[in-house]
């Protein structure tokens, strides 16, 4: 029964979409400020809506109903009540009702803080985003419906995959599609100020937190996508240019460059038609990021089970919402003019440079993803573009931005005196050169090229952030007016940018001192890694909720102290039959080891794989950085200060012209 | 078929019980600069099985094998090329993770540098085009006139 | 003008993955298509053959394999396919339209007399590859894999994963090529 009321709700709120997408164009049409303001009416209802429907799926897991042939597939008895509660989302279907409650959540957020913005932008806005849940509802109901019933009802579901019953994967797709849809606001503003013709320092200024926010949550899923990647996995390894990662890795990218464009525009009120285009690009990222996914055309870790036929609506839906707002782009942008001076030695210059590299960083990605594809489908041949190839071509890109990210920070808008700014950075610069020279040798004992090069550019970035509030809380006489007076938007960038430090630093040591090493050890021998010793003690029988596990018990010791206890696992998930390995980490600030559990041999002696991974945790601390980051920027009084006063005018025009 | 191969996708994090019979053998000694390049070159080729994880990762069967021959390949003085010779002949160049310069990979390794160029050039020409508008446009009288009295009724 | 790049782009885009859903990317063409076998040595296994037929010699060698066109089938009793597509072996070896060499790939012989007694044995001759060295120098990657050769011994299809109706529809063709 539940299933059929979910089913329903989903095809009420495709009505609501519907008509949250007309009718406040009709409004815009007819200037009528009634069907102008229905966008926020329907956009509730329309939450209501989905949420009923969600509702319904969670409650059909918790209960075990395996008469739906989703539940059926990815819901066990003994499945633990969590992994019942994340197993909604763990296949296609139940993701995608997960992204249309997001995207209508976000909907609703607009309507709610659009409530400050002029009625025609507002409303606009709304009728893109309605238009943008038709198609995905239209995908659900006609493609991918978690609603279908089974029958002859089977006893006992196939279970949720093994590797996706981990708490990682629990934050991992919520948070990550919070960034994916969160981009659908940036977009639904673009095409706002395409259709209405208004693009200002004020349009930047209300597109600003909206983008900030959905980058701030990319941010963090993709941080946990690698957390969860490393630990589940099993091979150590935090990124692998996976095509799923890449699909996730492209918006990002691209709402990286889109939110220092902004700056741009908000300031200097320079670099419009790109802004509008960067905000299509990054939610145009989003949808191909979820073709690549569900579609199959490229193989991938965790590609969903998918079809051509959703493939092709996918194909379809990407057409018509990017293909119409790029022909939208192409007939309006040149009217988007700018006046002023551009100077490139000067923050919006450099900023223009640091787009440069963020725009070419995606465009690599893309190229690389998808060259295999052009090639398989013109007939020359099956090749494989990996780590190696990317790491070669991505690097060169990503070290001059960092250079620029110091330098940026410290060159002021409009005109710089170079040699001023020039000379503030030598601290900055010296202390890079200092720590990076140093830090790799004092906690390893030795440096490589990489290493150096790596925590320099890793300390360049975060101390010139540091140095830019060092600055702005001294400006001020009292350290503690001094402290206050700093805007939570330079809070958020330079802690951002301390995050790409830290996140640098980590990359740099993983890559030059990680190691590893395959060893067969019998009960009580040992192997030597990273100057600690592994002694395997041997092997028993574990036993967890819904699996059984062979476990195997590694003491880590150094010059004779025990530093860890590591368990690590072989999980038999009797359900589907399938075994997994569940490595076992002893995590640290400086690095992690860890050790994963192969094969067992007849002797008593197992294999296994150890690693050693120096400061590996820096990767996602540098992650979670930008994301608080992110979140303070986002925050930042101006926007809500802006916001009444623009209201206030817009009032105060519309009673004079009353 | 299509469906049931993309299900088979995510399996290559886990293995399937199976009886596949494993022939146990002596992990084949290499030499200090052998192991260098054995661990240098594994991260460098694709596993067939799992088709998302290099040799160096994979705990596919097939790429115990294939480790195992690569071992053996190099304890004989094999050189990388010789490797990855021995692989393409058997499986394509499908197993190479880093594609080699050729005609139709000629646009994947120039890619790059013609986006960076391209974009820089953009920049420039942008710069250039700012420069000379630099001045506001005239105003239009006219138009501000009719404004004017627009907002005034 | 250049505002309608984007746009252009995508619709190549579109045009390239309209194509690209068409196709597999897992499945891989063989290196190997137009090239003679690549050299073995395998031991065959006695099995209980029809009434009156001439056992196998105790080993046997590509050379073993020209004369006429022949379908290597790799398997296994473990894989799940192998069984998917042993009813049309069966078919198959019933028309009597091709010789079937199977090369038993990394299994337990005992698996494999229990598995071909409860589901028939297709084989004209069943080879085993214990080590799986056969499969790496063929280029197998995962069972069941079948591959055409000809009556010069040279490799002129490869079927990845079950050999259905609709694959043999495309090798027969080739056979008759080769025959003649």
């Amino acid at each position: 029964m539940s299933a059929e009321l979910g089913h329903f709700a989903l095809i009420l709120a495709l009505g609501v979409a519907l008509l949250q997408w007309g009718v406040p164009l009709i409004g815009w049409r007819r200037r009528d400020a009634r069907l102008l303001a229905f966008g926020a009416s329907a956009a509730h209802a329309q939450f209501l809506c989905v949420l009923v429907a969600y509702a319904c799926l969670t409650y059909a897991f918790v209960t075990k109903d395996f008469s739906l042939a989703y539940v059926a597939e990815n819901d066990h008895t003994r499945l633990p009540l969590f992994y019942r509660v994340t197993a909604v989302w763990g296949a296609h279907e139940g993701s995608l009702l997960l992204w249309v409650l997001i995207l209508s959540g976000w909907t609703v957020a607009v309507s709610v803080f659009n409530r400050r913005l002029p009625l025609e932008m507002g409303a606009l806005v709304l009728s893109v985003l309605g238009a943008i849940s038709v198609g995905f509802y239209l995908f659900i109901l006609l493609t991918s419906s978690p609603f279908d019933r089974l029958y002859p009802v089977p006893t006992e579901g196939h279970d949720l995959n093994p590797i996706l019953q981990d708490p990682g994967l629990a934050l991992h797709p919520p948070v990550l599609y919070m960034g994916y849809v969160g981009f659908s606001v940036a977009f639904a503003f673009a095409i706002a100020a395409l259709i209405g013709g208004r693009l200002d320092g004020a349009w930047a200024r209300w597109t600003r937190p909206w983008t900030v926010t959905a980058w701030m949550f990319l941010t963090l899923g993709i941080t946990f996508g690698s957390w969860w990647a490393y630990k589940e996995l099993g091979w150590g390894g935090w990124w692998f240019w996976d095509p799923v990662e890449n699909a996730s890795f492209m918006p990002w990218l691209a709402g990286t460059a889109l939110i220092h464009s902004l700056a741009v525009t908000e300031k200097r009120g320079l670099l419009k038609s790109w802004t509008v285009l960067l905000a299509i690009l990054a939610f145009s990222l989003s949808l191909l990021g979820t073709f690549l996914v569900r579609s199959g055309v490229l193989v991938s870790v965790h590609a969903f089970a998918s079809d051509p036929t959703r493939g092709l609506f996918v194909l379809g839906l990407i057409g018509v919402v990017v293909g119409g707002a790029l022909a939208l782009y192409a007939w309006r942008a040149p009217r988007l003019s700018a006046y002023g001076e551009l100077n490139l030695l000067s923050r919006e210059g450099l900023l223009l440079f640091n787009n440069v590299f963020l725009v070419c960083a995606a465009g690599v990605v893309l190229l690389g993803t998808l060259y295999p594809l052009v090639l398989d489908a013109l007939g020359l041949g099956k090749i494989s573009v990996g780590p190696p190839y990317f790491d070669s071509v991505f690097v060169p890109l990503i070290v001059p931005l960092i250079l620029l990210v110091g330098l940026a920070a410290t060159v002021p808008w409009k005109r710089a005196r170079l040699a001023e700014s020039l000379r503030r950075l030598r601290m900055p610069a010296a202390a890079a050169l200092a720590v990076g020279l140093t830090l790799p040798l004092a906690i390893q004992g030795r440096t490589t090229l990489v290493a150096v090069a790596g925590t320099l550019l890793g300390v360049w970035a975060a101390g010139t952030a540091v140095q830019d509030l060092w600055r702005r809380v001294r400006s001020k006489a009292d350290w503690r007016a001094g402290l206050t007076s700093v805007p939570r938007a330079a809070w958020g960038m330079n802690l951002a940018h301390i995050g790409l430090g830290v996140w640098a630093i980590g990359v740099a040591c993983v890559t030059s001192f990680g190691a590893e090493k395959d060893v067969r050890l019998a009960p009580g021998a040992h192997a030597e890694l990273g100057g600690y010793t592994f002694v395997f003690q041997g092997e028993r029988e574990a036993a967890g909720p819904n699996y059984t596990a062979q476990q195997g018990s590694v003491l880590v010791e150094r010059e004779g102290t025990t530093v860890a206890r590591l368990y690590p696992q072989k999980r038999l998930y009797a359900s589907q039959g399938t075994v997994i390995t569940e490595a076992a980490i002893h995590p640290g600030p400086f690095g992690d080891l860890y050790v994963s559990l192969g094969e067992g041999y007849d002797d008593g002696s197992w294999s296994l794989r150890l690693y050693d991974k120096p400061m590996v945790r820096w990767i996602w601390l540098g992650g979670v950085l930008m994301f608080l980051g992110g979140g303070l920027a986002a925050s930042d009084r101006r926007y809500r200060l802006a916001r009444a006063l623009e209201r206030r005018s817009a009032q105060a025009a519309e009673a004079t012209a009353a | 078929m299509r469906y049931a191969l993309a299900t088979l996708l995510l399996a290559c994090a886990m293995s399937a019980v199976r009886a596949q019979v494993e022939t146990p053998r002596p992990p084949i000694p290499l030499d200090a600069r052998q192991e260098a390049q054995y661990k240098a070159l594994l991260p460098e080729l694709r596993c067939l099985v799992c088709q998302n994880e290099s040799l160096a990762d994979s705990q596919a069967p097939l790429a115990a094998d294939l480790r195992y021959e690569i071992r053996g390949l190099i304890a004989k003085g094999a050189s990388d090329a010789d490797v990855k010779r021995y692989l393409v002949a058997r499986y394509g160049e499908f197993v190479l993770y880093r594609p080699r310069l050729e005609t139709r990979t000629l646009l994947l390794w120039s890619g790059p540098f013609l986006l960076l160029l391209a974009a820089c050039a953009g920049v420039l020409s942008y710069a250039r085009r700012r420069a000379r508008a630099a001045a506001p446009p005239p105003v239009d009288e006219g138009a501000l006139r009719r404004l004017l009295e627009e907002r005034d009724r | 003008m250049r505002f309608a790049l984007p746009l252009a782009v995508l619709i190549a885009l579109l045009a390239l993955f309209a194509v690209g859903l068409q196709r597999d990317p897992r499945r891989l063409p063989s290196p190997l298509i137009g090239k003679p076998a690549p050299a073995f040595d395998l031991p065959t296994i006695a099995l209980p053959g029809p009434p009156g037929a001439v056992p196998p010699p105790a080993r046997m060698t590509q050379a073993d394999l020209r004369g006429a066109p022949v379908l290597v089938n790799f398997f296994a009793s473990w894989c799940a396919g192998c069984q998917d597509e042993h009813p049309f072996l069966m078919e198959l070896a019933r028309s009597g339209e091709v010789r079937l060499v199977g090369i038993d790939y990394k299994d337990a012989e005992s698996d494999l007399r229990r598995w071909l007694g409860r589901h028939g044995d297709p084989y004209a001759v069943v080879l085993s590859d214990l080590s799986g060295n056969t499969g790496i120098d063929w280029g197998v990657y995962g069972v069941p894999e079948t591959f055409v050769l000809d009556a010069q011994g040279r490799i002129v299809f490869k079927q990845i994963g079950p050999l259905t109706p609709e694959a043999w529809q495309r090798i027969r063709p080739l056979l008759q090529g080769s025959a003649s």
